[in-house]
C-alpha cells in the first residue's frame, strides 16, 4: 500500500505540462480545485472529466500510474461516503436502527468522492509533472511577497523540497523495517484496530530514529556544500514566464468563467 | 605551507547533563599534525573510533578545533568569515549516499552547491555539464538520484562538490555502503580528477586496497596520527598495522607469511604483479 502513494513522486518525461513553469501549475491545481468544488451537477462534472482527460493525455504519464495515487486514499474515501450518506437529513429511503439513508446523503456523498478522487487526480498530476525542486521554487517565487511579513518563505519551501525527496527513502525505509520486523516474527496484519497501531510502535521507533539521524547527515552535508539559507543565493533555474504559460493562464482563466458561470446559471 | 595544514589540533566531544554543564569530555582527536601539498593523494586510515572522520571534519570547518589551528590555503578555519571561503575551497562528500543528495534530479542537486556561493544561472550550467562529464555522469543528469545505484549515487555527491571547482575533496569513508563494484567505480573517478583536474584528495577509510595508489598515508587510533609515509612504508609493517586493528591487503599479507617462513622476499608488496615478479626472480 505504502508503495501506492504518487503526490510527490516525479514523472519523467517530456510534455508541455512538464515544460511549464511551476507558479502556472501550481495557479491551475489551485483554479481546478477550485473548480471542481463550484461544479455540482452532471453537465459541470463532464467538463471537470474531459479538462482533467485531456491533462492527462498532453502529460504523457501513464494512467495506470495516476490511478495507483488513489489507493491510497481509498479508506478516507469510504469514510467520507458513509458519513454522508447516513448522516445527511432528508428523504429517508433505507433505514436501519438510528442510521438512516438518505436521498440527499447519497447524492452529496457521490458529489463529495467525485470532488476527493478529482482533487487527488489534479494534484498528484502537477507533482508528476513537476519536480519537488521546481514546485518549491514556484512557491517560493509566489510567495515572495510573504517575506515582507516575516514569513520565512525560503526555510519553509527548501524544508518541504527536502521533505519531498525523502519520501520515497523514508517509504523504502518503512519497507525494509517491516520486512525486518516481520522475519522477526512481528505481525503488521492480524488483530482489530487497536492492536495494529500498537504493533506500528517497533516500526515507528527505529524509523524516527533513522530519519534523525538522516536529517542530522543531511544539515551536515548541505552546509559542507555552503548552504547558508536564502540570502545571497542564485538559481540554476531561475522562473521566467514564456509564451506557453500566457496561453495556459489564458485557458485556465476561460476554464474558471466557465466553471462560475455554471455555478451561477445553476446547470 | 600545504593546501591542508593542521598544527597540533584536537578536539573533545561534550557530553552534557539535562541542565547544560559539562558532564563529560572525550578527547576524539588528539595533537593531530598533517601537511597537505597541492595535487597530493592523501589517504586517512584507522578503525572505528579512532577520530579519522572528526578530523575529515575539520578540513571544511563542519567542526572547529578545540585546541591548535586547521589551515586550509593559508585560511585559518576558526576565522569566521572565511568560513564559506573555506566549505568552497574544500569539498567534501560522505558515507551515506542517499543523505547527501539534495536535488531531485542528478542535475539539480550538482547544480545546488553553486547555487549556495550565489554563481550566476549560466555559470551554474556550465559548472554542472563540466563536473557530470569529469564524474562520467552526463547520461544520467534528468534521472532521479533514488532510481541510481549507489557508486553512482556517490559520483553524483562527487561531481556536486566538483561543481564548486574545490582545490581540494574529502572523502569520508565514500565507499563504506557500496558494493565491490561500486567502490571500483567511486574510486577510479575520485583518481581521475586527482590525476587530470589535479584536484588534492583527502580519502579516508579503513579499506586498505584503497590506499595504495595514495602517495601518503597517514593512520590514526584513538585520535592520534599513529604512522605516517608512503604506502608501501606503511604497509611493510604488518606487525603494527595488526596492533591498530587493520588489515593489510591480502598480498601483502601473504607476501608477509612467506617471507615469515623464510622466502626472500623485499618488504611492502602491495600488488599481485609485484609479488609475482618478486617470487619469479
Amino acid at each position: 500500500m505504502i508503495r501506492d502513494i504518487t503526490i510527490g513522486q516525479y514523472y519523467p518525461a517530456d510534455s508541455i505540462l512538464h515544460r511549464l513553469d511551476p507558479r502556472t501549475k501550481l495557479m491551475g491545481t489551485l483554479i481546478f480545485i477550485i473548480s471542481v468544488f463550484l461544479f455540482h451537477t452532471i453537465p459541470g462534472y463532464a467538463v471537470a472529466t474531459i479538462f482533467l482527460a485531456a491533462l492527462i493525455k498532453i502529460s504523457k504519464v501513464p494512467v495506470k500510474f495516476i490511478f495507483k495515487g488513489l489507493k491510497a486514499i481509498f479508506v478516507i474515501l469510504i469514510i467520507t461516503m458513509l458519513f454522508n450518506i447516513f448522516l445527511t437529513p432528508g428523504e429517508v429511503i433505507w433505514k436501519l436502527g438510528f442510521l438512516k439513508m438518505t436521498k440527499e446523503g447519497i447524492s452529496l456523498a457521490v458529489r463529495m468522492a467525485i470532488r476527493l478522487i478529482y482533487l487527488v487526480i489534479g494534484s498528484s498530476l502537477m507533482t508528476l509533472t513537476t519536480t519537488p525542486n521546481q514546485l518549491t521554487d514556484g512557491l517560493e517565487r509566489g510567495l515572495r511577497p510573504l517575506n515582507r511579513l516575516h514569513v520565512p518563505v525560503h526555510e519553509i519551501s527548501m524544508m518541504m523540497s527536502i521533505a519531498l525527496r525523502f519520501i520515497p527513502i523514508l517509504l523504502e525505509e518503512t519497507d525494509k523495517i517491516m520486512k525486518a520486523q516481520i522475519a522477526r516474527g512481528a505481525d503488521f496484519e492480524d488483530g482489530n484496530l487497536l492492536q495494529k497501531v500498537k504493533n506500528m510502535v517497533p516500526l515507528l521507533v527505529p524509523l524516527f530514529i533513522s530519519a534523525f539521524r538522516r536529517a542530522n547527515d543531511l544539515a551536515m552535508a548541505m552546509e559542507a556544500r555552503c548552504y547558508h539559507g536564502g540570502e545571497h543565493r542564485t538559481q540554476m533555474k531561475p522562473l521566467c514566464y514564456e509564451k506557453r504559460d500566457h496561453v495556459t493562464y489564458l485557458i485556465l482563466a476561460a476554464y474558471l468563467a466557465v466553471a462560475i458561470t455554471f455555478r451561477v446559471v445553476g446547470i | 605551507m600545504g593546501i591542508i595544514k593542521a598544527l597540533k589540533v584536537g578536539f573533545d566531544y561534550f557530553k552534557y547533563d539535562d541542565d547544560g554543564n559539562v558532564q563529560e569530555t572525550q578527547r576524539a582527536v588528539d595533537d593531530v599534525n598533517v601537511d597537505i601539498q597541492e595535487g597530493e593523494f592523501v589517504a586517512i586510515l584507522g578503525h572505528n573510533g579512532s577520530g579519522k572522520s572528526t578530523f575529515a571534519k575539520h578540513i571544511n570547518a563542519l567542526l572547529l578545533p578545540t585546541e591548535g589551528t586547521v589551515w586550509i590555503d593559508n585560511m585559518d578555519t576558526l576565522k569566521e568569515p572565511d568560513l564559506w571561503k573555506i566549505r568552497q575551497k574544500a569539498g567534501m562528500v560522505f558515507q551515506n549516499p542517499d543523505n547527501q543528495i539534495i536535488g531531485t534530479i542528478v542535475e539539480e542537486d550538482v547544480g545546488f552547491g553553486p547555487e549556495n556561493m550565489g554563481v550566476p544561472t549560466e555559470d551554474i550550467w556550465k559548472r554542472v555539464e563540466e563536473s557530470l562529464s569529469k564524474t562520467g555522469m552526463t547520461a544520467y543528469r534528468h534521472h532521479s538520484p533514488n532510481k541510481l545505484s549507489g557508486g553512482q549515487k556517490q559520483r553524483v555527491a562527487i561531481a556536486g562538490v566538483m561543481a564548486m571547482r574545490p582545490r581540494c575533496i574529502v572523502l569520508d569513508e565514500p565507499t563504506a555502503m557500496l558494493d565491490p563494484n561500486g567502490r571500483k567505480e567511486v574510486l577510479d573517478a575520485v583518481h581521475q580528477l586527482n590525476k587530470q583536474e589535479k584536484v588534492t584528495v583527502v580519502l579516508i577509510t579503513h579499506y586498505m586496497e584503497e590506499v595504495i595508489d595514495a602517495d601518503h598515508v597517514y593512520v590514526m587510533d584513538e585520535g592520534h596520527v599513529v604512522m605516517e609515509g608512503t604506502p608501501r612504508e606503511i604497509f611493510s609493517q604488518v606487525e603494527t598495522l595488526k596492533k591498530y586493528r587493520l588489515d593489510v591487503p591480502q598480498v601483502t599479507l601473504l607476501a608477509h607469511e612467506l617471507k615469515k617462513s623464510g622466502v626472500d622476499l623485499p618488504d611492502g608488496i602491495l600488488t599481485t604483479e609485484e609479488l609475482v615478479n618478486a617470487l619469479c626472480q
